[in-house]
């Protein structure tokens, strides 16, 4: 086994493929916002496209996530797992980072040029509370002011979240309008940058939103893609694994992982896991990938739930960082190129998940990866062959939902 | 004016007949030529089964243009008031067609203009979502996530130029001098002057930054320029258009109708902005 021990050097690997004109991938993408907006986007393009060239700035991230994220952050041989399930089954442990989950890779570097651009105040919307519990974590650590908008429901189910944001000293506000969830939750983080723009930054978590932010953000989390291919590639004597596979919200930390794999390993085979809810045949699920189209919606051009005026329809997910009815424009565009593919796994499924994980490899998944685990336990020997080997992002840990799985599952 | 507008060659606007304009932007320049400042209220569309009178109430009262919204379900730009009567509105069934279809029978002395958001615009179609407003006699559209790189990228500019819908464009206080001319070069109707960094919704005071803001439209161009957001009580509205040609006035009007209030309360505070209007 080899790989990398905590303090090794984080390699960043070059910069990656940006979109063509106006933040777009293929018909995907763009730059709806209020015009208000625009020059902040503007400044936000310039400086990260400058900054992800200069090598101070590089050095600067590599060393943070070196030594106050953690990384690079293990692949784990899952022994019983893949024994269980008839395959060899390989985990990207972003659980292990601090504050537990993918979601510091891009807040430190957002974080990073927020100081660059003169700017004292970070906001953010947050689902789970990963995101917001990151960015407060990066507000701290750069003296930066933070206010983290969270949906009212989101709020009730993630009450371990919420404190943390607050002893880190960020303000929390509760979002009730609409179905006071994540979609909310951006909502008013974009009117509240609307009257802050120039004093703020809105540190946006996922690789959604408008132009530079689909971009940026997936650059941000490439690193964990990039890794988790040469820590593949060590482990398997040069080989890739034939799958990789990660849970889809927003879709940072699939896009992260595919980063590393979409041109490199054109065989490879990428697959997103999304919300389904109570199941796709219910309308309650979270699949914009699977069941969703074309709009603009939050400053992109993307996949959404929406009915046949256009009006975005509520998002159904076990998982509060899934439970959004978009998704990132370069999934949008993956999938309609062919070169990832979208699955679904129900609320049982990842439940399911949840509890294999933790009794075969002694690992706690948070309920958004958990989703990819029990899609993949619903399809080994199906839609994946037997023998295969498959890399899956373990994008968190689950102590988060522990209060949430307790109440569930009772008595074990 | 069919589908021959340039956007680049606005300075000769000024010199351009009165009749080169759409009925919006005609009437908001004869209006400002009798000497008069503009007064253009907000209605949330499908608000009520009385909004269409509502409608009918501010042209009674002095309106020189309405704008009608088009209920989202995620308004970006609007505040806690005009998310509220949105959500109210579709709650009871508003959609983008029966709004314009509502709308065309207001039959009013008096131009229509419709805000909303873009997504609702794509799905209808731009050809469709252009011959809608065509042909409910609505002459313009506001969309204010529908800035002007996307509003030329999408080809929403060929369908609006095409069916003649004039497309009112926004400006910021963050937006810089080279792209107000622009925004002011291409805007049609009159240019929304965003009065303060925020989203639409009531004001104690009126924003410093909304007199820097008319000023700097006043001499970017000649065509009507109105300022909005957060322009609340007939003062306020006196206040801004000394230094614009008219206001917006959409979250202050739209919370007496979420109270209860209706055609005759809508009628009297309409009223009011007039008589401040006409006295500053």
């Amino acid at each position: 086994m080899s790989a990398p021990a905590r303090g090794d050097a984080v390699i960043l690997d070059p910069p990656g493929p940006e979109p063509v004109g106006l933040g777009r991938f293929g018909e995907y993408g763009g730059r709806f916002v209020p015009e208000t907006l625009i020059p902040a986007l503007e400044e936000l393009e310039a400086q990260f496209r400058v900054a992800w060239h200069d090598d101070d700035f590089r050095q600067e991230y590599a060393g943070l996530l070196a030594h106050y994220a953690g990384r690079p952050t293990p692949v784990t041989e899952c022994h019983r797992l893949s024994e269980r399930l008839g395959l060899r089954v390989l985990l990207k442990r972003e659980d292990l980072t601090h504050t537990g989950s993918h979601k510091i890779n891009n807040v430190l570097g957002q974080a990073l040029l927020t100081r660059r651009m003169g700017k004292h105040r970070v906001i953010a919307e947050t689902g789970a509370g990963q995101h917001g519990v990151a960015t407060a974590t990066a507000a701290a650590l750069f003296g930066l002011d933070c206010t983290v908008f969270m949906g009212a429901v989101d709020v009730e189910r993630q009450a371990l979240n919420v404190w943390r944001m607050k002893l880190l000293g960020a303000e929390v506000v509760p979002v009730t309008s609409g179905s006071a969830t994540l979609k909310d939750a951006v909502n008013d983080a974009m009117r509240e940058w609307v009257a802050s723009v120039q004093s703020t930054h809105y540190c946006l978590g996922s690789v959604m939103g408008p132009h530079p932010f689909p971009w940026m953000v997936r650059e941000l989390q490439r690193v964990v893609g990039d890794e988790a291919r040469r820590q593949c590639r060590e482990l398997l004597d040069g080989a890739d694994p034939q799958y990789v596979i990660a849970c889809v919200g927003g879709g940072s930390n699939a896009m992260g992982t595919f980063a590393g794999f979409v041109d490199h390993c054109p065989d490879v085979q990428l697959i997103g896991v999304e919300a389904g809810g109570l199941g796709l045949e219910t309308g309650h699920h979270g699949a914009a990938m699977t069941r969703g189209v074309p709009g603009v919606v939050h400053g992109m051009r993307s996949l959404f739930l929406q009915d046949e005026d256009g009006q975005v329809l509520e998002a159904t997910s076990i998982s509060a960082g899934l439970d959004y009815p978009g998704v990132g424009p370069e999934h949008a565009d993956l999938g309609a190129r062919g070169r990832a593919r979208y699955e679904t796994a129900t609320d049982d499924e990842a439940v399911a998940g949840f509890q294999l994980l933790a009794e075969t490899e002694g690992i706690v998944p948070a309920l958004e990866p958990a989703h990819a685990i029990g899609w993949l336990a619903r399809e080994a020997g199906r839609a994946v062959p037997t023998g295969s080997t498959v890399l899956v992002t373990l994008s968190g840990r689950g102590d988060k939902d522990a209060a949430q799985l307790m109440e569930r599952l009772g008595e074990l | 004016m069919t589908g021959v507008a340039d956007p680049t060659n606005a300075p000769a606007a000024n010199t351009r007949a009165a009749s080169e304009y759409g009925p919006l932007e005609t009437r908001l320049r004869e209006r400002r030529a009798d000497g008069r400042k503009l007064l253009v209220p907000y209605v949330t569309g499908g608000l009520g089964k009385d909004w269409v009178d509502v409608v009918r109430a501010c042209a009674a009262a002095g309106a020189d243009a309405i704008e009608i919204g088009i209920p989202f379900s995620d308004p970006i730009m609007d505040g806690t008031t005009i998310q509220e009567a949105s959500q109210r509105a579709l709650d009871i069934g508003a959609t983008p067609v029966s709004v314009i279809e509502q709308a065309a029978g207001a039959d009013v002395d008096v131009p229509l203009a419709v805000m909303t958001y873009y997504n609702l615009v794509a799905h209808m179609g731009h050809e469709r979502f252009c011959e809608a407003l065509r042909a409910a006699g609505i002459a313009g559209a506001i969309i204010p996530d529908l800035p002007l790189d996307e509003l030329r990228l999408g080809g929403y500019d060929e369908a609006a130029r095409h069916h003649d819908v004039e497309t009112v464009l926004l400006a910021a206080p963050t937006t810089t001098d080279e792209r107000l001319a622009d925004i002011c070069a291409s805007s049609r109707g009159f240019v929304y002057g965003v009065s303060l960094l925020g989203v639409t919704g009531e004001r104690t005071s009126l924003a410093d930054s909304a007199r820097r803001m008319g000023e700097r439209l006043k001499q970017a161009t000649d065509r009507p320029a109105l300022l909005g957001v957060g322009i609340s009580t007939p003062d306020q509205a006196a206040e801004a258009a000394a230094c614009a040609d008219g206001v917006v006035v959409g979250s202050a009007l739209v919370r007496r109708l979420l109270q209860s209030g209706g055609p005759d309360e809508a009628q009297s505070f309409v009223a009011l902005l007039r008589r401040a209007l006409d006295a500053a």
